[in-house]
């Protein structure tokens, strides 16, 4: 059996989101959504996972915490604890205040960079990556279902049409 | 319609009386003569001090010695009279401030026209009830203190100003009348505001246009100009003139990021009371996680002021700056730093997750801990000046705390009965209804 894909397209965010219930109602597994921007709910009615990319960042923001921490206290306490303009380098606790800044800045340094790497990683972006558009259209103002076909294809297409697809095509899959 | 439980009632009374007493107690165990502070205090050490100051005594006899010993009690004498002074005046502070923050956030909510709260709009109302009560005894406080009944503020004591070259020179700023006409203007401001915006909310529930929602709109942004000048000139009037030698140029926006996040905590306290008993029933958690995003939001900007006003006096360490802070890290460590904890670590834990900034007891639990570690924080910059290293949160200090609760819960849950919690009318009501994030 070879392995082919319903495409449905939509000119609403709206008739999309309700195609998006209909069609997990009726049992069949959606395997993307391709759409021109954001569409509010369209996870929950997807019923994804939520993501987990604040979790990493609180994570990253702990590592950049402790690299601050750990240099600071290493350069400014340990190596070479020089008197500068008389501010007290006999422990870090006493020095404190002045390091905050640098601690602050590296935390967030570290938690929004490596969450957007991550984020990049994650959803597999890069400069040269070849663009994954079923249909170019969908980068402008329409929105793409892709269904996955098992069975009977002539009922699969009906239900789209049903549900106020302006467009229903069937495609092997890439 | 809201209708107060009598066993609420109840517990405010006993709250009032209870602290009423034991602030009472407070104020008469205070000493009345330098040899009773004498002995106060060397109960107090447990006459750890005895010998010591025995050997002192017998060591310097000469006269000017015996100068410095009967100036110092004097001193002494002074700071333990402050003690139920200073403790009632924290607590009214702290009050006051809390029903101030709130109508400052109410006032921004209306000028921002803002979509998710206006069904809290009543809660806030309610709790800007105690405004007026609230700011009159601070006022009384302040004219008790002109009338030399206390020594709060120590620029009010002619003895003082007369051998102190830097008051003498902010004379034309601190000095009591214009000190009192000064602190009438910003309360009226203030409680007019509260009125006449009140007065409008209401009429909007059945009024047959907008025009009252606009009046709303143009004085809630006519307000926030004067609360901003009058909030910042009552901060320096009435908290940092206690310390008359020192200044700080942030401090008017510190304390207002104080009251501010005391405010906001406090709606959020009473609107999930209201919500468990069963009245504001289309209030949501949504409308709760974005009250505990500005716990969250403002006591991380409380900190961030805290740091900035001490960070930047400890780094250049001028010396008559740097004074307030020495006294405070010397004498005041534990609450000093342990607000930071309660106020900026344990908020900044609890209300991180946003899952949890919808769970009730969650936003309740780092509610309580953040209106503790503002009243330490109220605390740490009236005590230092009027009790310097005398302080102990004892019997005056929590009968305080617990009269003026009392009689906030009185004033608010009252407020609460006079009109209906969910307002009509309102061009946002709807908007606010099926407010979800």
């Amino acid at each position: 059996m070879s392995n082919k894909v319903v495409q449905a397209l939509y000119n609403d965010d709206d008739v999309l989101l309700s195609a998006v219930k209909k069609v997990r109602a009726a049992h069949h597994h959606i395997e993307e959504i391709y759409t021109p921007f954001p569409v509010h709910g369209l996870d929950k009615a997807m019923g994804l996972a939520p993501t987990r990319i604040a979790i990493a960042s609180f994570l990253y923001g702990c590592l950049g915490l402790t690299v601050a921490i750990t240099m600071l206290n290493f350069i400014m306490i340990e190596d070479w604890p020089q008197d500068i303009g008389g501010k007290p380098s006999f422990s870090f606790l006493e020095n404190l205040p002045a390091f905050v800044p640098v601690i602050f800045e590296l935390t967030v340094f570290f938690a929004a960079h490596l969450m957007v790497i991550t984020f990049y990683l994650r959803s597999k972006l890069w400069p040269f990556k070849e663009a994954e558009n079923p249909d170019v259209r969908t980068t402008d103002d329409h929105f793409l279902m892709e269904v996955s076909l098992h069975g009977n294809e002539d009922e699969l297409t009906a239900l789209l049409n049903e549900t106020g697809a302006v467009e229903v095509k069937i495609s092997e899959k890439h | 319609m809201y209708t107060f439980s009598s066993k609420l009632r109840t517990g405010a009374f006993v709250l009032m009386i209870l602290g009423l007493l034991a602030w009472g107690y407070g104020f008469i165990s205070a000493p009345t003569t330098v040899e009773e502070a004498k002995a106060m205090v060397v109960d107090a050490h447990h006459g750890d001090n005895h010998g010591e100051e025995a050997a002192h005594a017998t060591a310097s006899h000469d006269a000017h010695a015996a100068e410095d010993h009967s100036a110092h009690d004097e001193h002494l004498l002074h700071q333990l009279q402050n003690k139920p002074w200073a403790a009632l005046y924290v607590a009214a502070f702290f009050f006051m401030m809390i029903a101030l923050g709130v109508l400052a956030f109410y006032a921004i909510q209306r000028a921002a026209q803002a979509g998710w709260s206006p069904l809290l709009f009543r809660v806030m109302e309610g709790i800007t009830a105690y405004l007026l009560p609230g700011a009159a005894i601070v006022f009384v406080i302040l004219v008790l203190s002109g009338m030399h009944l206390n020594h709060l503020f120590i620029w009010m004591d002619s003895e003082v100003v007369a051998h102190d070259e830097l008051i003498q020179g902010k004379t034309g700023f601190l000095n009591v009348p214009f000190f009192l006409i000064r602190a009438l203007i910003y309360i009226a401001g203030w409680v007019a505001y509260r009125h006449f915006s009140r007065k409008f909310s209401i009429a909007q529930d059945t009024a047959e246009d907008d025009s009252y929602f606009k009046k709303n709109f143009r004085i809630s942004a006519g307000f926030l100009v004067f609360f901003l000048v009058s909030e910042s000139m009552m901060s320096w009037d009435w908290i940092m003139s206690v310390d008359p030698h020192w200044f700080s140029t942030l401090f008017g926006w510190y304390v207002f990021a104080s009251m501010f996040v005391s405010g906001i905590t406090v709606i959020a306290l009473i609107t999930i009371y209201l919500k468990s008993k069963g009245y504001l029933e289309q209030v949501n958690d949504s409308h709760l996680h974005d009250l505990a995003k500005f716990m969250f939001a403002i006591s991380i900007f409380w900190t961030y002021l805290w740091f900035s006003q001490f960070m930047l006096i400890w780094y250049s360490n001028i010396p008559e700056e740097v004074t307030y802070f020495v006294t405070r890290l010397e004498d005041y460590k534990l609450p000093f730093l342990g607000m930071l904890v309660m106020n900026f670590v344990f908020p900044l834990l609890v209300l991180m997750n946003s899952d949890y900034k919808r769970v009730n007891w969650f936003v309740v639990m780092a509610g309580i801990v953040i209106l503790l570690g503002h009243y330490i924080d109220i605390y740490v910059m009236i005590m230092p000046a009027t009790v310097g290293d005398q302080w102990y949160i004892g019997i005056a200090e929590i009968g305080a705390v617990l009269f003026f609760l009392g009689l906030f819960i009185y004033v608010v849950f009252t407020a609460l009965t006079k009109a209906p919690l969910t307002p009509k009318r309102n061009p946002f009501i709807e908007e606010s209804k099926h407010f979800h994030y």
